[in-house]
């Protein structure tokens, strides 16, 4: 690693791995990686998944044994044979999924582990208090110690996160795709609170596949690929495109080739006046009328809660609204259930493919059956057609080129961008009128995501209506012929798809948007 | 930490991934997450588990002061499977023909109840209620069994069996409904109604009960099967408890085990609803409607094989033998140690059964060991082979450093990156 050290800081750097490879039997996860970060510097670390950057984040806290290579922090060599290792070296990270306990408060949290106590063993809650609120002022992390984990926004349950490990002590800080499970305003306020730690010193290790946040916040950029680095790059200079060419090794279109929509048919969704309550029994949506052309993709916008899930769910059958209408052709379908949207012509591209979109331990055979099963395709009389199954999934998986284990193979076995495609295969193969996209890329590498987008493109020129629901404005705006933002369960204004962020930013949250740029359609 | 260790979730998903396998490992139910677990260890793990419970059961059998390998020997001449020996004539073979008979008298039952749990499993329920299950078809087997004596055998047969298996599936029904519309788990339920089944059947047999055999007022019993309702016996003569054609019976549910579980629509819904209930409403499945429909089916199993014991050898009920019942759970046992899966349940039905007829006062030397201990050991191995599918489950989590049940549902293969391009292609 030969780069010129960040202004400001100066000596050795606070972390520096050296040559580490590590083995998995006979396959090479990490094959000889360098990677440093000083004090007061931010070090992306960016690359497909099964790049190999958790491998080597593992390896670095103690996870994993490196088969090769060297660890240094501040210039000492050390080992890092457990997390507790790590922490006592002053490394904290943060996990993409919380570990956190949800019953509890936050500044129990925090301090889980590591109690203050007082004289007999008691615990000092006052002083642990305290020491939550010193650190949340220091590093603008707005907590309330007292609230529990479970009634806090995700957001905050990050921030939780990041407090736990500043608490125990941590200087060099891994951020594992903290982004992705943040809504855009979360994520604005968590590069406020990156840029605060790099200022106080501490070294920053940030992972993601989104190229505008690295761009944003790093001050240098590692890209892995297949296990090795192809190379650290300062962020002057470096784009999105040459970014994405250095991730997957190939010229990337970023922005889909999407000629204009060709010509609008009939009306396929209709949605009026439609009102649902969530879990709670709370109104989420509100009120809301939507309607689908064939041949159009209308991108469903807005920030995570505002009825999104719940709007998807009764469109889906998932979910029984309390009163509106929802139309697909000719057909009512509003509370009719799963089966009834289906056969009407709705298919569903599943929000979180592990929890619905897919069952894990099924094969790939079984899972392309699942939203169909009940058709004469793949059963008679009660009785599964099996070889029918198996031949359907061996071309789809031909088609939509998932790779990784053919019609045998468990789901569970596949890479995300693999299962996403296996999801995507599924209900465009069962040749709907409307297709229902719920955050269709979410958690793919650019690869994968540029793959579901051109798909998607694809059936609205087949003439499907494609309602794509997404909290990424990058993703709105390739896609989408019309824009919708949803607030509060209630359609807040209509869009073309050459809307700037910032407008799209305010009407998303609620803000009023300037008139002139809403479409006259 | 094992470093040697090929773990294709690391190669091919770029390490850990933690999100994922957790994400993995929260969209499982846990009997889910059990069962795949069970399968994927194969074949190899159950026969490890059954020969670490011989051994533990050998050492405390060392213990108490006898020699193990005698005793194991002389269980082994209980259980008549040496019959299958060519070797062993005349006499041996005689006496060896009738333990058989035994085994397999107690195998039939145990592979029923062992679906009974099986099933369950693969739905991703647990059924604790076999026992309850169990009783409430023995109870309506030797009633139906005992009156409407002027039946055609065959007719009279069928028909004690149906009502057992309805009676079963019935008391499973009630925990399947109170799980589907009021959310009661069913471990809870299902263990309540086995107490619910075996003091009802006290009551009924118990002296002055309703249905205590009036010819023996002082005993507390049911009238005895009729001649009619008997399972005939094909192997052996019929006054010794000669082996009857309830093993056909069993047989043939487990053919229908497999063939609803692989087969059907039915077993694809119920898989599903096991693994990932949230992906099966998504697949416009009706998971409630699934959870009865699967108990039902359960219950009907057990139901069956209290038939197949009160009409095949019994064909009376003690309301002591009601009480001191262990079937249920031994059907707990056979279907972890079968892997929930046909042919599983039918090997580990065959053990344990081989294990009751070898340890059994009237079949086990009591020179060598004293048969009233030797019982012990059938439920210690009983208790062992529970207890070590979850010690495997642990091991498994060690040998693969702490990553948890999940990637059990890897398939176990090596890296092999030639596969891989080839299904890519």
């Amino acid at each position: 690693m030969t780069s010129s050290p960040v202004p400001g800081s100066s000596g050795a750097p606070a972390l520096e791995l050296k040559g580490i490879t590590k083995r998995f039997g006979s396959v090479v996860a990490n094959d000889r990686v360098d990677f440093d970060v000083r004090a007061g510097e931010v070090h992306a670390l960016l690359g497909e998944n099964g790049a190999g950057k958790s491998t080597l984040m593992s390896v670095l806290y103690g996870l994993y044994k490196p088969t090769e290579g060297e660890i240094f922090v501040d210039g000492r060599q050390v080992e890092v044979d457990s997390p507790a290792t790590a922490i006592k070296l002053g490394i904290g990270m943060v996990h993409q999924h919380f570990m956190l306990v949800p019953v509890m408060t936050v500044a129990e949290n925090i301090v889980l582990g590591q109690e203050p106590k007082r004289a007999g063993g008691m615990l000092d809650f006052a002083g642990a208090r305290a020491r939550v609120r010193e650190l949340s002022d220091r590093y603008g992390l707005a907590v309330n110690p007292d609230a529990v984990i479970e009634d806090v926004t995700v957001g905050a349950q990050q921030r939780v996160e990041i407090l736990r490990a500043l608490y125990r002590g941590a200087r060099i800080l891994v951020l594992d795709e903290p982004s992705a499970v943040l809504t855009a305003q979360e994520v604005t306020e968590l590069m406020g609170v990156i840029q605060r730690l790099k200022e106080d010193g501490a070294a920053i290790v940030f992972i993601s596949h989104k190229l505008h946040e690295v761009l944003e916040v790093a001050d240098r950029i590692t890209v892995l690929r297949r296990g090795k680095r192809v190379d650290t790059v300062p962020r002057e200079g470096a784009t999105e495109r040459s970014l994405a060419q250095l991730v997957v090794g190939r010229d990337v279109l970023l922005a889909v080739d999407k000629p204009a929509s060709k010509k609008l048919g009939d009306t396929l969704l209709e949605v009026q006046e439609l009102h649902v309550r969530d879990d709670r029994e709370l109104p989420a949506v509100d009120g809301l009328s939507l309607s689908v052309r064939a041949g159009e993709i209308v991108a469903l916008a807005g920030v995570e809660g505002n009825g999104q899930q719940e709007l998807v769910e009764a469109i889906t059958g998932l979910r029984i609204p309390e009163s509106g209408t929802i139309t697909v052709g000719e057909r009512q379908i509003a509370g009719a259930g799963v089966r009834a949207a289906t056969e009407a012509g709705i298919a569903h591209i599943a929000e979180d493919r592990h929890r619905r979109g897919l069952v894990l331990p099924f094969t790939l055979t079984e899972n392309i059956a699942l939203r169909e099963y009940r058709r004469p395709l793949f059963s008679a009389r009660g009785w599964l057609r099996l070889r029918r199954m198996r031949d359907r999934a061996g071309r789809l998986l031909r088609e939509f080129d998932v790779r990784g284990g053919g019609p045998e193979a468990f789901a569970a076995a596949l890479s995300g961008g693999n299962q996403q495609k296996v999801c995507v295969a599924r209900e465009i193969a069962s040749d709907p009128k409307v297709l229902i996209a719920h955050q269709p890329t979410r958690g793919l590498d650019v690869g994968a995501i540029e793959f579901v987008h051109r798909r998607l493109v694809e059936e609205r020129d087949k003439g499907r209506a494609v309602l794509l629901v997404s909290l990424e404005y990058e993703e709105v705006r390739a896609l989408a012929d019309r824009i919708l933002v949803i607030y509060e369960g209630q359609i807040a204004g209509e869009f073309g798809p050459d809307v700037t962020e910032e407008t799209l930013g305010i009407a998303m949250t609620g803000g009023q948007a300037s008139p002139d740029a809403a479409v006259t359609a | 930490m094992s470093s040697g260790i090929p773990d294709r979730d690391i190669i091919e998903e770029g390490g850990a991934e933690p999100g994922e396998e957790e994400a993995l490992e929260a969209s499982l139910t846990s009997p889910a997450r059990l069962t795949a677990y069970l399968r994927r260890g194969g074949v190899t793990v159950p026969i490890l588990t059954t020969l670490i419970a011989f051994l533990v059961a050998g050492i405390v059998v060392l213990l108490t002061g006898h020699d193990p390998l005698s005793t194991y020997s002389a269980i082994f001449k209980g259980t008549g499977l040496n019959w299958l020996f060519p070797w062993v004539s005349g006499a041996e073979r005689t006496t060896a023909a009738l333990e058989l008979q035994q085994t397999l008298i107690q195998t039939t039952a145990l592979i029923l109840v062992g679906l009974a749990v099986a099933f369950a499993f693969r739905a991703g329920l647990f059924n604790i209620g076999g026992q309850g299950q169990y009783t409430m078809g023995a109870i309506v087997a030797v009633w139906v069994g005992s009156s409407l004596s002027g039946l055609p055998a065959f007719i009279h047969i069928v028909l004690a069996i149906a009502l057992a298996a309805l009676a079963g599936a019935a008391w499973a029904g009630i925990a399947g409904i109170l799980k589907a519309v009021a959310g009661v788990h069913e471990v809870i339920s299902t263990i309540m109604l086995n107490w619910v089944a075996i003091w009802l059947g006290v009551y009924l047999f118990q002296l002055g009960g309703p249905l205590q055999d009036p010819s023996q007022s002082s005993v507390p019993v049911s009238k005895t099967v009729a001649a009619s309702a008997k399972l005939p016996v094909f192997w052996g003569p019929a006054a010794l408890q000669g082996l009857d054609i309830g093993i056909f019976i069993a047989l043939a549910c487990v053919v229908v085990f497999a063939i609803i579980i692989n087969r059907t629509r039915l077993g694809y819904e119920i898989r599903a609803v096991g693994f990932n209930p949230d992906a099966a409403s998504y697949a416009g499945m009706n998971v409630r409607r699934n959870y009865v429909r699967v108990m039902l089916i359960c219950g009907a199993f057990a139901g069956v094989a209290a038939a197949m014991d009160i009409l095949g050898w019994k064909f009376s009920l003690f309301t002591n033998d009601i009480q001191l019942s262990q079937i249920g759970f031994l059907g707990i046992a056979v279907a972890l140690l079968g892997r929930n899966t046909a042919g599983g349940v039918v090997a580990a039905a065959l053990l344990f059964g081989a294990l009751l007829t070898g340890t059994s006062q009237r079949n086990l030397d009591p020179t060598v060991f004293d048969p009233n201990l030797a019982q012990y050991l059938t439920f210690m191995i009983q208790g062992l082979v529970v207890l070590l599918v979850s010690t495997d489950v642990i091991a498994l989590r060690v040998l693969r450093g702490g990553r948890g049940i999940a990637v059990g549902l890897r398939r176990p293969r090596g890296p092999k990156p030639t596969s891989t391009e080839e299904s890519a292609t």
